[in-house]
């Protein structure tokens, strides 16, 4: 548990938390330093760089781009990057005329071994409930808009297969490295939620 | 369960807040509630299936007040009681100071899972998908498919927004564990999973953009032939 807190009286989720990892812990079915090795990896060494690995291959290596598409689960783990949340992967490239954006609209399924852990916004109601019936107006709110031709398509992830987006790669970015590359490669861009 | 979960559709929510480099956790108490509800799977002994089912069962009002951690709170106490872990009062009396009854529960005695073994144990993971399972494909790609509409009280993964919709078809993902029996104890169950697009037009009506569309992974029994 944390330890640095200050006197101030708890919040009500704070008091149901300690008593539940308290009473789990004396009852010898968790061991607290595993919850404590659960959170540092997930909140320090798996999260959307990965995925930005992945995209800046796929931008520099046609036949690995081929691969990722044709079967994204083996390519993504080509750089040890797999498991929980992310056993069956789907990856979906952005083009000039289709853009792929995703959602899980009835919990908040995403893809950990790429992204990491789901941003607020795509665990809240307003994004669940407008990127199905609204995927512009939402994209807006990110400040992309899209010309009417293109296609949007909006997976919902209602089942237990994952997605990634490819992005466009930008203009300009001819002679760049794939580690240069990574650094243009957003969280947001591979949910598909804005361009790269 | 046509629930308050089911969000696909809604109007007056608001505008969507982006967040571009906010941390993973906001809070203290979202970093423990993550940390312990993933080791409650093996824990409690309950499947990704019955975890969703769990936060399901958050009452709608609550559910729409509280945040994405609270209802992982709510889901793994309602598990905890159900499970026979703990009970009501044991944890009520914790949340004062007391302390829980001595005695683990069902899974008491199990050995349990060290810090070392997280990071493998994560990166094994546990696919749903059941190649092995002996589920011809009632459906092809290409071909036009109605979802049932069917509103049951328990728990699926058909949305409410595309029930009684018509599809086509888009791949065939092969045979996964259904949540609808899965979720309710009665057994993994493996059902062909397609990946199935709906027109926007189809969903919301014509004044819908003709180009969009949204693609849902549906089960076989959620189909029927157009």
């Amino acid at each position: 548990m944390a330890t640095h807190r200050s006197p101030r009286q708890l919040t009500e989720p704070e008091i149901r938390i300690k008593a539940l990892e308290e009473l789990l812990v004396g009852k010898g079915l968790i061991d607290s330093k595993a919850v404590d090795a659960m959170i540092d990896l997930y909140e320090n060494k798996v999260g959307p760089r990965n995925g930005a690995k992945v995209v800046a291959r796929a931008w520099s290596d046609p036949d690995y781009k081929a691969w990722l598409l044709k079967d994204g689960s083996a390519a993504i783990a080509e750089f040890g990057f797999g498991g929980a949340e992310g056993e069956n992967m789907i990856v979906l490239e952005n083009t000039e005329k289709v853009h792929n954006m995703v959602v899980c609209t009835l919990c908040s399924c995403y893809p950990w071994p790429v992204l990491g852990l789901p941003p607020v916004w795509y665990k809240d109601a307003p994004y669940r409930s407008r990127a199905v019936i609204d995927p512009r107006g939402v994209l807006k709110d990110f400040g992309l808009e899209l010309d009417d031709d293109v296609e949007v398509r909006v997976w919902d992830s209602s089942a237990e297969v994952r997605y990634l987006v490819l992005p466009r790669r930008p203009e300009g970015t001819g002679g760049m490295s794939e580690e240069e590359l990574a650094e243009l490669v957003t969280r947001d861009g591979m949910i598909g939620v804005v361009a790269v | 369960m046509n629930g308050i979960h089911d969000m696909g559709g809604m109007h007056n929510f608001g505008p969507v807040e982006p967040e571009e480099n906010g941390p993973v956790f906001h809070e203290d108490w979202e970093r423990q509630t993550f940390g312990l509800w993933i080791l409650c799977y093996g824990a409690m002994g309950f499947s990704e299936d019955e975890s969703r089912n769990a936060i399901e069962h958050t009452p709608p009002a609550e559910y729409l007040w509280t945040s994405y951690y609270e209802h992982v709170l709510s889901g793994l106490e309602r598990l905890g009681v159900e499970k026979g872990v703990f009970t009501e009062d044991e944890l009520l009396a914790v949340q004062r100071g007391g302390k829980g009854a001595p005695g683990g529960g069902p899974k008491a005695g199990r050995r349990v899972i060290g810090p070392e073994e997280i990071e493998p144990m994560m990166r094994e993971g546990g696919t749903k998908h059941r190649p092995e399972a002996d589920v011809a494909p009632r459906f092809k790609v290409g071909q036009e498919v109605l979802t049932r509409n069917d509103n049951p009280e328990t728990h699926t993964r058909l949305p409410r927004y595309a029930r009684g919709k018509r599809g086509v078809i888009e791949s065939d993902h092969g045979p996964y564990v259904f949540p609808d029996s899965n979720a309710m104890l009665q057994g993994e169950n493996p059902q062909r999973l397609y990946g199935v697009r709906f027109s926007a037009v189809e969903l919301w009506g014509p004044d819908a953009s003709k180009a969009d569309g949204v693609y849902l992974d549906l089960f076989e029994p959620y189909l029927e032939p157009a």
